[in-house]
């Protein structure tokens, strides 16, 4: 036993240090992804006896209204949330100076990040809210018109994604001025006695390094939309009537909710979600494979 | 530092002999979902149960109140308690259905609940069976402004058309006629309720929340017509307020009137009106004829199948029906008690109007989230919500709770 280890130890000990690792992702995260899958081929009200009905679910899925509204959320939400990297960019840069207090001024800057969710979201929704609220007030002082924005169903979900895109603008933020601190002085020096300025040093200098946070940021944000449960939840419900419904938050309710007693339902929501997410997953991940392997 | 270790052995010492106290009584365990007043009421019922039982001790635990939702589905099932809380009719069939709920028809037959508890029998039955007690119930109806009505110079309506012509003279004070808050979706549900069983009638409102009748009905669409005739009249926004937000639209006096449960009494006082300035009607007659119902929706106590204290738990129950007892709860509560032989405090005006409306009754109905299943009630109420905000856009909601309607009853 022991010969056989000295033999092959570097070849086993990564198996060994990954294995806690490996055992944890295996019950908590592949399991139950197998599980839910294996779900949404019953119907089951979490209470009695699951009914196997194949797929079913899938389509009557099909053909639900509810679905493409919440499918359409989605899709905006993923374009819009985009938003965040450049503006967190632009914030970075121009955080990224060397003046007396600029540390204060740059935690100001990530606090929203550190704010729960749900606060954003209640704060955010007495913002939009009909007569006291300062947006609302703000948007009728304007335009002269009183549009309630989280009652009406052309712009609720622009107005909960404003509100998302808050606290992310500073998590990319972050993610950008910790870039920032790797760029090479020495080769904006050498651009800069070339006669680069501005835009043209941004683009040709700065942004290819800082190509890896740019990838992380956009990880984190799509993965950020794809995931915008609690702002919806607390912002909208859900309304009105169901149109600023995203898939995370219909799966909710189908399944786990006052109203959703359909486990199986809503495990298909959950497994199309999957299903959306393993798709830029899986580019990501084989990105970050051909860099490993480039290496 | 002297005091303290005292402190530590005169509580050792205290624990001990509790313990052993303890050691004699069967406990009760409870688990509910009450507000900080009703919590109250509550405490203080089982200090009297217990004093009139005084070899139990009943465990209360509090759930936060829209936690215990999902909390029940939970724990029904992996740590039963003795004695929990929920609601009466449809909202109790998941439960029943699945065999979480004990049949207590028993405790009915041994107390005369049928006879005491009689209104609220029906929306305690399936199949036949009862399984649960109802405890206490609250009225609905139209709340309004009398400072308002003062203001405009109407007279309070005695029918629906007299309701429509006061509208049209509020709107011309720039005042709401009616306001409602929807975001959490279930005041609309109300509104349409009363609408329906006044056009309608109390059996056809059951047989379409029991499924049986299509919601591209005539008569379905009818109520909605009625509908109509105050939408252009109801608060713009409601579909971004909260109901609380909505009360304190009237308590302002910008809107005049709001169809409400009793439970929003507090509010409106807590926002300054008293009983001078609040006033209470019931939802006033559409279709002459038709015997008036009411909305009453129930809080009710059942056992769980998988409780351990089944007989200490049904003695509660049989306590809890006791016709003093629901009067010295209701009263703490401030809600109207399920046992006709209880009274009700004569000061308060609106318990008293309440109390002549429900008990003067033809039939109650459990409130549209009670009476329709779950996911019946979901696209029934963001349809109201729909059509309270875009009512050109009926044909095409009916149509979707049509649809709604053939998957979720099976």
């Amino acid at each position: 036993m022991s010969a056989y280890w000295k033999a092959n130890q570097r070849k086993l000990a990564p198996w060994l240090f990954l294995a806690p690792g490996i055992l944890m992702f295996a019950i908590y995260v592949v399991i139950p992804i197998i599980q839910s899958m294996a779900i949404s081929l019953y119907d089951w009200d979490g209470l009695g006896v699951a009914e196997y009905i194949g797929t079913a679910n899938y389509t009557e899925l099909w053909s639900d209204d509810s679905f493409y509204t919440s499918l359409k959320n989605n899709v905006l939400w993923l374009v819009l949330y985009m938003l965040a990297v450049p503006a967190g960019l632009m914030i970075a840069i121009f955080l990224n100076q060397t003046i007396w207090g600029m540390r204060a001024y740059k935690s100001l800057f990530f606090f929203p990040f550190v704010i729960s969710q749900v606060v954003v979201g209640l704060i955010f929704s007495w913002f939009y809210a009909p007569n006291f609220g300062i947006l609302y007030n703000l948007i009728e002082a304007v335009t002269g018109e009183r549009i309630a924005i989280l009652a009406d169903e052309r712009f609720v979900t622009y107005g909960i994604i404003a509100a998302g895109l808050w606290p992310q603008i500073a998590y990319v933020m972050i993610l950008y001025l910790t870039g920032l601190n790797n760029v090479a002085a020495d080769q904006v020096e050498a651009a800069r006695l070339d006669g680069a300025k501005g835009w043209k040093m941004l683009w040709y200098v700065i942004l290819p390094q800082l190509r890896p946070a740019t990838f992380i940021a956009v990880v984190v944000t799509v993965i950020g939309a794809l995931r915008s449960f609690d702002l919806v939840s607390i912002m909208t419900h859900g309304g009105p009537y169901g149109s600023s419904r995203v898939l995370s938050y219909y799966m909710y309710e189908q399944a786990l909710s006052e109203y959703g007693y359909r486990m199986g339902y809503g495990a298909a929501i959950a497994v199309v979600l999957f299903g959306i997410m393993m798709v830029f997953i899986s580019g990501f991940i084989w990105k970050m494979w051909r860099d490993e392997t480039e290496r | 530092m002297v005091h303290l270790k005292k402190g530590v052995l005169a509580f050792t010492a205290a624990l001990l002999m509790s313990t052993s106290a303890f050691a004699q009584a069967r406990e009760l365990k409870y688990y509910a979902d009450f507000d900080p007043l009703p919590l109250a009421a509550f405490e203080a019922l089982i200090v009297d149960f217990e004093a009139a039982n005084p070899d139990v001790d009943v465990v209360l635990q509090n759930f936060d109140h829209e936690g215990y939702k999902t909390a029940i589905r939970n724990f029904l099932t992996a740590d039963s308690p003795d004695l929990a809380n929920w609601y009466a009719g449809n909202r109790m069939a998941p439960f029943v259905n699945a065999g979480q709920f004990m049949d207590v028809s028993d405790v009915w037959e041994a107390n005369g609940l049928s006879d005491s508890l009689g209104s609220a029998k029906a929306s305690m039955t399936i199949d036949g069976k009862q399984w649960g007690v109802p405890y206490t119930y609250y009225q609905w109806g139209i709340y309004f402004n009398k400072d308002v009505y003062k203001t405009v110079g109407v007279e309070v309506p005695t029918t629906w058309d007299g309701f429509v012509e006061n509208c049209v003279k509020f709107q011309a004070a720039g005042i709401d006629c009616l306001t409602t808050g929807t975001k959490a979706l279930w005041p609309a549900a109300g509104i349409f309720d009363y609408l329906n069983m006044r056009t309608n009638g109390y059996e056809f409102h059951m047989d379409l929340t029991a499924g049986k009748i299509a919601w591209t009905d005539d008569r379905v669409k009818a109520t909605f017509a009625e509908w109509a005739k105050v939408q252009p009249f109801t608060t713009a926004n409601n579909a971004a307020l909260e109901w609380e937000e909505a009360a304190a639209l009237m308590v302002q006096g910008k809107a005049a009137n709001y169809v409400m449960g009793n439970f929003a009494v507090g509010n409106f006082k807590e926002g300054g009106m008293t009983n001078d300035t609040l006033g209470f009607m019931v939802f006033p007659e559409i279709t002459p004829g038709i015997p008036r119902a009411e909305e009453a929706p129930t809080d009710t106590i059942h056992i769980p199948t998988g409780a351990k204290n089944v007989d200490d738990a049904k003695k509660f129950l049989a306590f809890v029906a006791d016709a003093d007892v629901q009067t010295k709860l209701n009263a703490a509560l401030n809600q109207l008690p399920t046992n006709k032989n209880s009274s009700v405090n004569p000061d308060d005006p609106f318990l008293v109007a309440g109390f002549e409306a429900l008990s003067s009754a033809y039939a109650l109905a459990q409130f549209f989230d009670r009476d329709a299943p779950a996911e019946m009630a979901k696209a029934g109420m963001e349809g109201f919500q729909e059509f309270m905000v875009k009512p050109d856009r009926l044909d095409a909601i009916l149509e979707r709770l049509e649809k709604v309607r053939g998957q979720a009853y099976d």
